[in-house]
């Protein structure tokens, strides 16, 4: 089992509300997500169709739309909202003084 | 269940008018009858109105069956497709198919239906000669689409018009004979005839009207018709449509009465009581039919007596035709020209390309022909029906309902009587769809159709459909008629730019929360539509909403497949100077880039730059004097140009220059989807300005105007707007027509769509007609040019705007 450490990427104001921004890591760039009610969400960046980059799409709700072929990916999931199918790996995350965390492997 | 012997039922025709008496039976006593039915056809019963949306390409062959085979089975009904019946036994009550198949009846239900005339010509046995009568004849001229070019069309009723639509639409070359001088005679007025004549000649269909044809020439394929007075066309594919007739031949040979149909009574039987026949091949009390709505009606009473009841009885009612051709509205019904004794009332809309004329008898209307705008058709056709004495409001009904009730445009359904007709194709009157709609709690429009069948045949009823349905259910409705803008909303995006000004809403929460939207804050599909539309509606006071863009227009470049971006300059009208060229060489090797290629619009494209790197590469090209070339707006994209007077010696204008003001004017504007314009310099037209947006020719006396062009998925050909003298001129024309098409085509519609749905002739209308219009259009905007005009790439690479979008956040280790 791989133990996840808390770490610390920035401000929640450094991502716009309905925006995203990414973080090179790596296993692979992290997409960080900020919905329309402050939630956030981590993703690994990369569609599980065509391995379009997660975080140039619109966010909405809890979701975001793919930029290249519009999947629509659930970020609490990390799954593709029917009737396609497919999974992205997802990041745990937490906002602790108006700051974003990520649990990433050690 | 008891294995009770039950009476045969053996239906000869899995057509329309069979299959529907036999759904009336099922309704009216579902057990009485092993029913069997017999198609020549090998498909399940399909709604064969609509083949020429599916030739048209509008809808598929799989939308248009009724009765699937699952539904045969569910009510057990033993199908035999592809099997026509070749003989009945009247004496000893058998039918026997094709495969050899004996089946007995004690009741047989003949529903034949037609088959096309064919002239007495020769050549009509050549490939690529098909009538237009079912899937088969659908799919020969589909395929023909696909690999030949040219195409006659014989005949130039409902069904031959339709026929050429459906093939132009398809991409080929299409003419018309049409025996009599003007198209539609049956249905149609000469005046409304020769503006429908008209109307298609403007999308590019030839006509050879008072065209006697004589023969179909060819060897191994046809290869062209000859008309009688000399005439003639090159042709690879002919589509003989002059009508229809009966199918009487296994009647005639059974000994029944047949005339010019099978002879039946006000019940439907044939001289053999124990033989019915319903639809086209029917013929009642003289008359034959040859449309959806009476034979309904012969299908309702066949069924009662089939059913063992005695009191219904048939009588023929006057029928109501609309011509199936997207943006050309056409509807008749009754008498179309007045004789003796009845007046005739004519209202003529030369600008507006609108006509409608009433026959009126004793106060009375008896006929009508709408061309253009048909929204009143009902009314009248409801007024015909009920025989309505109409003495007192006759001077002013031309107008139409709404002139009279002083109210809104679309026509009142509140106020219409509950037995008032709302679908003429399935017989549904008002009272039955209210009384649907509450008993079954239906809330959507497509849950009415279903349960109701209104609209459910031609569909040219949806939209009253839908208002009967809104006024019952005292909401707003929509349904796939107009569509929504997305899932969040039940809002058509024509009702929600409406409400954006009548309400001033200047946000996109303002218009989520007035409109009810169902997700707080829209999806990928509104979003970017809500952006535009209040972009278009307060130009300088909406704030654009980046988070509402797709990554293209967000980032100022496209996205392609490895997530890298393309870069790609304003080139003005395809020129460049040596600085620019040099700039773009300068980036290119710095940045390493995969590859510059020229584009289609006449620029140079940098491909396979990193997100990151896009500030840095803009404020390069930017120092150079180069601007964003908006390759990835849904706004104005290219002004193609050819060099022109300046260079040709064909040239007639400097198209190079006017392509440059053109592109000055136009530049960093927002429209509904991509806009691409060319000019040319002489009709020879090599920036192929007749597949794009706007397009120009320029002619020795001025320029021609041409929009509406496509030369995408879908190639359209422009329509011509008009002949101007001035560059001034086109430079205005070009402005109005730019704003009409952001005021009001949807959002993600291109040109070509929107003038398809809208009309040329309305387009013409708003732009040519009314002067000041299109000077209070031009106006608006250039308004919004004066806020759009800042060059993206600057702000972003010098000013610093959306910094955060270019920049990744600190590795993690």
């Amino acid at each position: 089992m791989t133990e996840l450490t808390w770490v610390r990427v920035c401000a929640l104001a450094d991502i716009l509300p309905l925006g995203a921004r990414t973080i090179p890591h790596r296993k692979g760039e992290i997409a960080v997500f900020r919905c329309g009610d402050d939630s956030i969400f981590a993703v690994l960046n990369r569609c599980p169709h065509k391995q379009g980059p997660l975080s140039e799409g619109i966010v909405h709700g809890h979701r975001v739309a793919c930029p290249l072929h519009s999947w629509v990916i659930d970020l609490e999931s990390g799954e593709a909202v029917a009737p396609d199918i497919g999974c992205t790996p997802k990041i745990p995350t937490k906002i602790e003084d108006g700051a974003v965390w990520l649990a990433v492997p050690a | 269940m008891l294995p009770i012997s039950r009476e045969r039922l053996v239906v000869v025709g899995n057509g329309m008018a069979g299959m529907r008496t036999v759904e009336e039976l099922l309704k009216l006593d579902p057990t009485r009858f092993d029913i069997a039915v017999f198609g020549a056809e090998p498909h399940p019963n399909y709604d064969r109105i609509m083949l020429s949306s599916v030739l048209a390409g509008e809808k598929q062959v799989d939308d248009i069956v009724i009765n699937t085979r699952a539904w045969y089975e569910e009510n057990d009904i033993s199908l035999h497709t592809g099997d026509p019946v070749v003989k009945i036994d009247p004496k000893a009550r058998t039918v026997t198919a094709q495969s050899g198949l004996t089946v007995p009846y004690d009741r047989l239900l003949l529903a034949t239906g037609s088959k096309p005339i064919v002239p007495p010509i020769p050549g009509l046995n050549l490939p690529g000669v098909c009538a237009f009568r079912d899937i088969a004849d659908v799919d020969t001229m589909i395929d023909a689409s696909t690999k030949h070019r040219k195409a006659v069309v014989i005949g130039g009723g409902l069904l031959g018009l339709e026929a050429a639509w459906g093939l132009k639409r398809r991409g080929m070359d299409v003419a018309l004979v049409h025996l009599m001088p003007t198209l539609m005679e049956r249905q149609l007025d000469e005046t409304a005839g020769k503006l429908l004549q008209r109307d298609l000649t403007e999308r590019g269909i030839a006509f050879f009207t008072n065209g006697q044809t004589e023969e179909v020439t060819g060897k191994d394929r046809v290869t062209g018709i000859k008309l009688a007075d000399g005439r003639g066309a090159p042709a690879d594919l002919v589509v003989v449509a002059i009508g229809i007739r009966p199918e009487t031949t296994l009647a005639r040979e059974a000994g029944l009465e047949v005339n010019r149909g099978i002879v039946v009574g006000d019940n439907l039987s044939t001289s053999d009581p124990d033989i019915f026949a319903v639809g086209e091949c029917a013929e009642h009390r003289g008359q034959v039919v040859g449309l959806v709505a009476p034979i309904w009606d012969m299908a309702k009473v066949c069924a009662h007596h089939l059913a063992g009841g005695g009191e219904l009885i048939y009588t023929a009612q006057v029928s109501a035709t609309r011509l199936k051709i997207t943006g050309i509205d056409v509807y008749s019904a009754g008498q179309l020209a007045a004789g003796e004794d009845e007046d005739e009332i004519v209202l003529r809309d030369a600008r507006r390309g609108a006509y409608r004329k009433l026959v009126m008898r004793d106060g009375k209307v008896v006929g009508t022909v709408l061309y253009g705008d048909v929204t009143d058709g009902a009314w009248y056709f409801d007024l015909i029906r009920r025989r309505t004495d109409v003495s007192d409001i006759a001077s002013r009904m031309i107008l139409g309902q709404a002139a009279l009730g002083g109210g809104t445009q679309e026509p009142d359904v509140a106020a219409m009587p509950d037995d008032m007709q709302i679908c003429g194709c399935n017989g549904v009157c008002k009272g039955t769809i209210v009384d649907t709609i509450k008993a079954k709690g239906l809330d959507s429009y497509e849950a009415v159709k279903a349960h109701t069948k209104a609209s459910a045949s031609c569909g040219s009823c949806a939209p009253l459909v839908r208002q009967l349905l809104a006024a019952t259910l005292g909401v707003e409705v929509t349904g796939p008629a107009i569509p929504t803008v997305c899932k969040c909303t039940d809002h058509t995006h024509e009702e929600v730019r409406t409400q954006i000004l009548k309400q001033k809403l200047k946000t996109q929460a303002a218009v989520r929360e007035a409109m009810a939207w169902k997700t707080p804050d829209g999806c990928a599909s509104c979003r970017p539509a809500l952006n535009f539309y209040l972009l278009c509606a307060w130009p300088g006071e909406y704030q654009d909403d980046s988070r509402s863009r797709f990554i293209n227009e967000r980032a100022h470049a496209n996205i392609q497949k490895d997530g890298t971006y393309s870069v790609i300059p304003r080139m003005w009208g395809g020129t460049a100077t040596p600085a620019e060229l040099a700039a773009i060489a300068t980036v290119a090797a710095k940045y390493d880039v995969k590859e510059v290629k020229i584009t289609g619009g006449q620029r140079l494209g940098i491909y396979g730059i990193k997100k990151p790197d896009l500030p840095a590469v803009w404020g390069e090209l930017t120092d150079a004097g180069l601007v964003s070339g908006h390759a990835y707006a849904k706004g104005l994209r290219t002004v193609k140009t050819c060099v022109g007077l300046e260079w040709c010696r064909f040239g007639t204008q400097d198209s190079t220059s006017l392509g440059k003001q053109l592109e000055r004017l136009t530049w960093g504007n927002w429209t509904p989807h991509k806009f691409k314009m060319g000019v040319s310099g002489c009709p020879r037209n090599c920036a192929e300005a007749s597949i794009k947006d706007f397009g120009v020719v320029c002619v020795e006396s001025g320029f021609d105007l041409l929009v509406g062009g496509n030369g995408g998925i879908e190639l359209r050909g422009t329509d011509r707007l008009c002949h101007v003298a001035t560059e001034a001129e086109v430079l205005e024309y070009c402005a109005a027509f730019m704003q009409l098409y952001r005021e009001e085509a949807r959002y993600l519609d291109r040109t070509a769509p929107w003038i398809e749905r809208v009309g040329i002739a309305y387009v013409r209308t708003r732009i040519v007609d009314d002067a000041e219009g299109r000077k209070v259009l031009a106006e608006k905007f250039r308004h919004a040019q004066s806020f759009l005009q800042d060059d993206p790439w600057a702000e972003r690479a010098n000013q610093g705007v959306d910094a955060t979008e270019f920049k990744p956040l600190p590795a993690l280790v």
